[in-house]
């Protein structure tokens, strides 16, 4: 089984389970697969919202590829998301002035809270000894807690007390979107140059050379003279501001408010992203394209098909699956034949 | 049983491992199996016992041609291989260590075990508590625990690789006889080293590798010269010692108490001056790790104080400094697990090279920037000058122990001042280990200070200016290199004062 083998069965088998589950629905698979595609990519709308999705979902998977580089395992990727989008909420509301300054100060703000909320995870795995693990878990729902407080608390629309989101902020702290679509051009740049500025600093960097170095083995890395609690905290903070710059997107370019779902998920689906591309940044944005289609098109499902459109997410979620199982069954297929890379030779 | 080996031949991409290897282990003998660094002895020895799958060629049981796909097949068949260091589980208890991988069905018998486990002891003269864990046990006994497994299991042919590396010597003494015992059985014992004497001591035949193949095979006893003619085609060159004069103190231990979390050590003084090798002595697990651990600042004592003088004369505590100002002043530390502390998985040599600051660095932006070429060109130097057979972009979980420690080396700072090391030279032949102290001399003629732990007492003899011994996690000794002897450190090892013991 070749690479092509082992990166199209799985797709295939998963496409299979999928027409099994559908037809166990009592829906007509073709029909469904038909309107995943044509719902995702049937038209310059269709496209233009599958690139609404793709961008937190590549941001995450950018900000994941430096942690996961860096040997943390950054569950709190979903929190750092929400605490952006606070940051970018609270700069829209207060700062006043023209649309070019408070657009910055907005994404500004979400970096810095993102890459704060990071740090604070960072902080507590190398200070205070808690698995990063825990803390992301921790901080994710004290993040999500947080905007709940200020939807309903502080920032609630006057004299409604709902968990819908704040008020719309003033147009000047919209990103703008193409005429006729919902993708806002500024957001897909950003999210280009997050995933290339990712990949380059991970691949020529001296920095990105010292975050693999703590990654695969900090003791010896320490050994080697590499800072490695400041190459930790390092990578907390870009991905935690690479997050932070997702939930500034969510909040000034789509729903121009903060609401309680900001990410929504994104930040947990860029792990599955970084897992099924080995860590790697180029092929989990690529990735990411498909599931933002695959997200998109569902949504035909429910409203055609009258099926739920959590059938996107069983669709991605066993593609995962069958994927990591695959690489995991070629792996022991490979131990078994003892080939691959076992040492050289072993002392003697 | 006889047990045949024929034509086995093993590849790791270009490098051939093992090339027709063959000979064959008559019943009932301990049967030596010797040869230099990547002479393919843990190749073999890995394919007889079932771990790795040869290429090509046969081993045949009694008449019987094995087919084996793992280690469990290995033992099935009566092979059991007994690892340097024995991987067992930490948390168990010795018993339950015992029950694992045993005979039986689903359900542990801990009766029948522990009736099984004294019997196999006590045939052995082993003294094993089975309901202590294995965690605290010493590498000694964890080899105990495990031959006791593998003879449980119905090994008939028992296979060790440098059982000796790292036990005390009464526990060789046990391990030995328990072999002789076992051989008296009409067990086969395969035994692999790189000690002539134990060979001498235990051996009936020998077989000896080198590059893959078999390039000799005699009755014991031999003479010696004999043996090293065969494994290094050539007498080693004979070891000259410099002595230099030591200059001005460099690193100063004082009345150290500290704690790596397996062993203590409390109220340590030493001073390490510009060059000046001083040897640490003693049984594993006595304190000359957390010696060199806090002496390279890599934990903090409980007590005392460890000063390093820097570049510019001034007195550095050595806790405070920072890996990377550490490493500017001159603090190398060579661990002795080259794989799991020394040596990063997955970067290559010429990454390592970059990570370690060998390569040079531009001003401005190219400062941030890796130089692939830049890197490959070093790393390239230091293959050609530290002879490691590997490419710049080997990664090092590809290198044998023997390259992997010369990684290491190579990675030292030009401008090293003071270089602390544990087994220097663990798992490496006569050959390389007189070239790496070769290169450590060239650093102690440039004014380099030397501090390194060894469990090979003719090593702390033949390279150490001064010795310390530490014993139970203290220091109860020190004598100057040229006054000791072989005996009266082996007293000291274990414990004893020789004058007494006399």
């Amino acid at each position: 089984m070749g690479t092509v083998g082992r990166t199209v069965g799985p797709v295939v088998v998963a496409l299979a389970m999928l027409v099994g589950l559908l037809v166990l629905a009592d829906a007509p698979p073709l029909e469904a697969m038909r309107l995943l595609v044509s719902g995702s990519l049937g038209s310059g709308t269709k496209i233009a919202d599958t690139l609404v999705v793709w961008v937190p979902l590549a941001m995450a998977a950018a900000s994941l590829a430096v942690t996961f580089t860096a040997g943390l395992w950054n569950i709190g990727v979903e929190g750092q998301i929400i605490a952006g989008g606070i940051g970018a909420a609270w700069a829209s509301r207060t700062v006043g002035g023209p649309a070019v300054v408070v657009l910055v100060a907005a994404v500004l703000a979400g970096v810095l809270a993102g890459a704060a909320w990071g740090v604070l995870t960072g902080v507590l795995k190398t200070r205070g000894g808690v698995n990063e693990i825990f803390a992301g878990v921790g901080l994710n729902f004290a993040a999500t807690g947080l905007a709940i407080y200020l939807i309903i608390g502080p920032w609630a629309r006057p004299g409604v007390a709902s968990t819908s989101g704040t008020e719309l902020f003033r147009e000047a702290a919209w990103l703008p979107t193409l005429a006729g679509y919902r993708i806002a051009p500024i957001a897909l740049v950003l999210a280009v140059v997050a995933v290339v500025g990712v990949w380059g600093l991970l691949r020529g960097t001296r920095f990105g050379l010292r975050l693999r170095a703590v990654g695969a083995n900090p003791v010896a890395a320490a050994r080697l003279g590499v800072a490695v609690e400041r190459t930790t905290l390092s990578a907390f903070a870009i991905g935690g501001g690479l997050a932070g710059l997702a939930g500034a997107m969510q909040v000034n370019g789509l729903h121009h408010k903060l609401v309680p779902a900001i990410s929504g998920g994104y930040g947990f689906l860029g792990i599955l992203l970084v897992l099924l591309a080995a860590y790697k940044v180029l092929p989990a944005a690529t990735l990411a394209v498909f599931f933002a289609a695959v997200g998109v098109g569902a949504s035909q499902l429910e409203l055609r098909l009258d099926l739920d459109s959590a059938l996107a997410g069983v669709f991605t979620s066993l593609l995962v699956l069958l994927v990591l199982l695959g690489r995991g069954l070629a792996e022991s297929f490979r131990g078994r034949r003892a080939v691959g890379p076992s040492p050289l030779e072993d002392v003697t | 049983m006889a047990l045949q080996i024929a034509d086995v031949a093993k590849h790791y991409g270009p490098v051939r491992a093992n090339d027709g290897v063959t000979f064959t282990v008559q019943p009932g003998t301990m049967h030596g199996l010797v040869g230099e660094n990547g002479a393919g002895k843990s190749t073999i020895v890995g394919i007889i016992s079932g771990n790795r799958q040869p290429d090509a060629g046969t081993i045949t049981l009694d008449g019987t041609v094995l087919d084996m796909a793992g280690p469990r097949d290995g033992l099935a068949a009566g092979i059991g291989l007994l690892h340097q260091d024995p991987m067992v589980l930490g948390p168990l208890t010795v018993l339950e260590n015992f029950l694992l991988g045993g005979a039986g069905g689903l359900r542990l018998d801990p009766a029948d075990g522990r009736r099984r486990l004294a019997a196999v002891t006590e045939q052995l003269g082993f003294d094993l508590d089975p309901d202590t864990v294995v965690r605290t046990l010493t590498v000694g006994e964890r080899q105990q625990l495990e031959i006791a497994r593998l003879l449980d299991a119905g090994a008939r042919v028992l296979i060790l690789d440098e059982p000796t590396t790292a036990i005390s010597a009464d526990q060789r003494e046990l391990l030995f006889a328990a072999l002789r015992h076992l051989a008296a059985d009409g067990l086969s014992v395969i035994y692999v080293t790189h000690k002539l004497e134990e060979l001498a001591q235990l051996c009936q035949r020998v077989t000896v590798m080198r590059a893959g193949r078999v390039v000799g095979e005699a009755d014991l006893p031999i003479p010696d010269a004999e043996l090293v003619e065969m494994m290094f085609g050539g007498a080693p060159p004979p070891h000259t010692r410099v002595v230099t004069d030591p200059g001005a103190p460099l690193l100063t231990v004082d009345a150290l108490d500290a704690d790596d979390g397996t062993v203590a050590v409390s109220g340590v003084d030493v001073t390490v001056h510009a060059g000046e090798v001083v040897g640490l002595a003693g049984m594993e697990g006595s304190g000359q790790r957390t010696i060199l651990q806090a002496a390279a600042g890599m934990l903090t004592p409980s007590a005392g104080a460890v000063t390093l003088v820097g570049r510019e004369g001034d007195a550095l505590p050595v806790r405070r400094l920072s890996g990377a100002r550490r490493r500017a002043e001159g603090v190398e530390l060579l661990p002795a697990d080259r794989l799991a502390e020394g040596l990063i998985p997955g970067l290559s040599i010429a990454e390592h090279a970059t990570l370690a600051g060998s390569v040079p660095r531009p001003g401005g932006w190219r400062g941030w920037l890796t130089d692939d070429a830049a890197a490959r060109t070093v790393a390239e130097r230091f293959i050609d000058t530290f002879r490691i057979k590997a490419r710049p972009e080997s990664a090092p979980e590809e290198l044998s122990g023997g390259n992997q420690q010369r990684v290491l080396l190579s990675l030292i700072a030009d401008d090293a001042r003071l270089v602390l090391m544990e087994h220097p030279t663990r798992g490496l032949d006569l050959e390389s280990a007189e070239w790496v102290w070769r290169q450590l001399g060239d650093r102690v003629e440039a004014g380099a200070g030397i501090m390194f732990a060894s469990s090979d007492v003719d090593e702390l003899l033949e390279r150490a200016d001064r010795i310390l011994v530490c014993f139970a996690g203290r220091v109860i000794a020190e004598l100057s290199g040229e006054a000791a002897t072989a005996e009266a450190l082996g007293y000291l090892i274990g414990g004893r004062d020789p004058e007494e013991a006399g």
